[in-house]
């Protein structure tokens, strides 16, 4: 136990260097900006005085190194700057507005490995059949798909010509209320409250931004599956399984499907990352409130402080996300180490 | 990982990668499809203005907004401007800015990677912790963000395409020169008295140039994505430039109201090229290592 507890905690002291990279990429990026860095975070309207003003309240008449300091001396108080166009601090504009993304994001990784998992799992065992055939279209066609593209297609058939989706405009139709504040997810605060008609008007809000997003991530996750789980169960422990006499069953879920979980959970890591970024696509076809709508925005109006807290947010997030995953190994596969890496 | 020539006792006395192509080519007509798709994009980049039927910026506010006709194949847009023709002439861009990325981190990644699997050492350490740092941020947001530190042009989003591909390139390079920095050839040709650059850049990296063009191939469709991506958001290219993710937007606005054609047609296009690029590095794995096939 002691032995799994230090593999745990050396993970987690790896993902350390690459928090500390990350911090000073973003860094570079804010003081990359074109010109006079105080002329952008000070906004248009900006006069001599208050371009002063910014520059000494963001130390930018002061060396480099010093400079880095303050910037990650105001990270750690969760300071992300001010955002021009809502007037309030970006780390509460991401905060409000986040809970929808997850919301957005989580269903739609649930949706799609939901399908894509047994999709892959039963491609593998029949190779040849439909399931396979059908498991191949749907892999290559689906990384090829732009993400705001099907989206625009969804919203065409199944709101302008079938009529049954809403309209294709944020969470929750203006008719209902918006339910009380505690996860932030609508779905479940509406159940929280035990308000069926809201659970109902969110979830139809949900299904179409969800369902183009998981078209998009159950490409690799579904060939992932497939060729792990071809891998394991021409593996040798299989055929040892099968000649002691198990049951077909025992053999594909407890042998075979376990050994295959690990090359897809590794998968979505990847697939996380394409999420992320597919997230701020499918936010802005569906006028979505989460943070990828909020940097969208914010880059029109030429809100700097505003999309690089956005940036720093979801690498940020992204790390975590990771973190979790490979901390879900030891759970799944007791024999990884992460020293010996 | 590494590309052997086949075993000569399994092939018949036909030697020579042409007479191997031929036979993956007729083995797998996809393949050979992917080729044609992929010779009909490169003609409509190449020679696309000069066909289109229509002035790709001529607006004709009298014809606005028409449906898909004999006239207008792919309708008319809210300006009378021929989606059609705008679908064509938008090639070229599309292609120019994933090509460019793409060659950009394909020279990029080669060098980097080729120098730390060859020395190794701190340059090494020092490289992977870069490339780890990059592939800590959603790629696509990381593009946004370099776009919007650097500017909003079109040059940019080539460069921000290009930084977020280096890693795949920079890791592949360094994997194949590692496994054969020690490998008898290389020291053979260093004990013959060529200089270490000489030995890495003519012997060596050579040898990982096949696994780099399926990622080429995989990675060119991505780059279209990602550049029609950024472009849908907003960044880099402008109206009324012709370009994919900029039309699907523009699309967007009326698809709410029935006028399909406007985002439709550029989104397939841009679809079909994507699509093509997938199927050609499938299509070029299976040539170059028949035994990672999926």
């Amino acid at each position: 136990m002691s032995a799994r507890l230090t593999s745990v905690l050396s993970r987690i002291a790896q993902a350390i260097p690459v928090v500390i990279g990350v911090v000073v990429i973003s860094f570079v990026l804010t003081r990359a900006l074109p010109g006079d860095p105080a002329v952008y975070f000070a906004g248009a309207a900006a006069d001599e005085a208050s371009i002063a003003e910014v520059r000494e309240a963001l130390g930018l008449d002061k060396p480099m190194l010093r400079q880095f300091i303050i910037y990650v001396g105001d990270l750690a108080r969760g300071d992300l700057g001010q955002s021009i166009s809502s007037g309030r601090p970006v780390a509460e504009d991401l905060a409000s507005r986040l809970p929808a993304s997850l919301e957005l994001t989580l269903s739609a990784l649930l949706l799609s490995c939901a399908v894509a998992v047994p999709l892959g799992v039963l491609a593998a065992t029949r190779p040849g059949s439909p399931v396979d055939h059908l498991c191949r279209v749907l892999v290559t066609a689906g990384v090829s798909l732009p993400t705001f593209f099907t989206g625009i297609l969804l919203i065409y058939v199944f709101y302008y010509l079938l009529g049954i989706a809403p309209s294709p405009l944020g969470r929750l139709d203006f008719i209902y209320i918006e339910p009380d504040h505690v996860t932030g997810f609508y779905l479940i605060d509406a159940a929280l409250a035990g308000d069926a008609e809201t659970f109902l008007g969110a979830l139809k809000q949900l299904v179409l931004p969800a369902i183009t997003l998981a078209l998009f991530t159950m490409a690799p996750i579904a060939r992932m599956t497939r060729a792990a789980m071809l891998g394991a169960l021409s593996a040798d422990f299989v055929r040892t399984a099968r000649a002691a006499g198990l049951t077909n069953r025992t053999v594909l879920y407890g042998y075979a499907f376990r050994n295959a979980l690990l090359p897809v959970v590794t998968t979505l890591g990847m697939v996380f990352s394409f999420t992320l970024g597919a997230n701020v696509l499918v936010e802005k076809v569906f006028a979505w409130p989460g943070i990828g709508s909020y940097a969208v925005e914010a880059l029109v109006v030429s809100d700097y402080a505003a999309v690089q807290g956005f940036v720093l947010a979801m690498a940020f997030l992204f790390v975590l996300l990771n973190l979790v995953i490979d901390l879900a190994y030891t759970l799944i596969d007791p024999r990884i180490g992460f020293a010996a890496k | 990982m590494t590309q052997v020539s086949p075993d000569s006792a399994e092939r018949p006395r036909s030697s020579g990668a042409l007479d191997h192509l031929i036979y993956v080519l007729k083995a797998n007509p996809v393949t050979l499809l992917a080729f044609v798709m992929f010779a009909l994009i490169v003609i409509s980049a190449l020679f696309g203005p000069a066909l289109v039927p229509y002035d790709p910026l001529q607006s004709d506010a009298a014809n606005a907004l028409q449906a898909p006709s004999a006239a207008h194949w792919f309708g008319t847009d809210s300006l009378g401007r021929d989606v059609f023709s705008r679908v064509i002439v938008a090639t070229r861009l599309d292609l120019v800015i994933s090509v460019a990325a793409v060659a950009l981190s394909f020279v990029l990644g080669s060098v980097l990677g080729a120098v730390a699997g060859y020395w190794g050492g701190w340059i090494d350490v020092v490289l992977n912790r870069i490339l780890d740092t990059i592939m800590a941020f959603p790629l696509f947001v990381l593009a946004m963000g370099i776009v919007a530190a650097m500017g909003n042009t079109i040059e940019n989003i080539i460069y921000a395409t290009a930084i977020i591909n280096v890693p795949f390139y920079a890791r592949l390079v360094r994997a194949e020169v590692n496994i054969r920095r020690g490998a008898g050839f290389a020291l053979a040709a260093r004990l013959s008295g060529n200089s270490d650059l000489r030995v890495l850049a003519l012997h060596i990296f050579p040898n990982a140039l096949p696994p780099m063009m399926v990622q080429v191939s995989l990675n060119l469709g991505w780059a279209i994505l990602n550049a029609a991506g950024l472009s849908f958001i907003g960044l880099g290219v402008r109206p009324p430039t012709p370009e994919w993710g900029i039309m699907v937007a523009e699309g967007a606005n009326f698809i709410v109201s029935g006028e399909w054609w406007l985002a439709v047609f550029p989104g397939l296009w841009l679809m079909f090229a994507v699509f093509t690029f997938n199927l050609l590095g499938d299509g070029l794995r299976d040539i170059v290592d028949p035994r990672k096939r999926t």
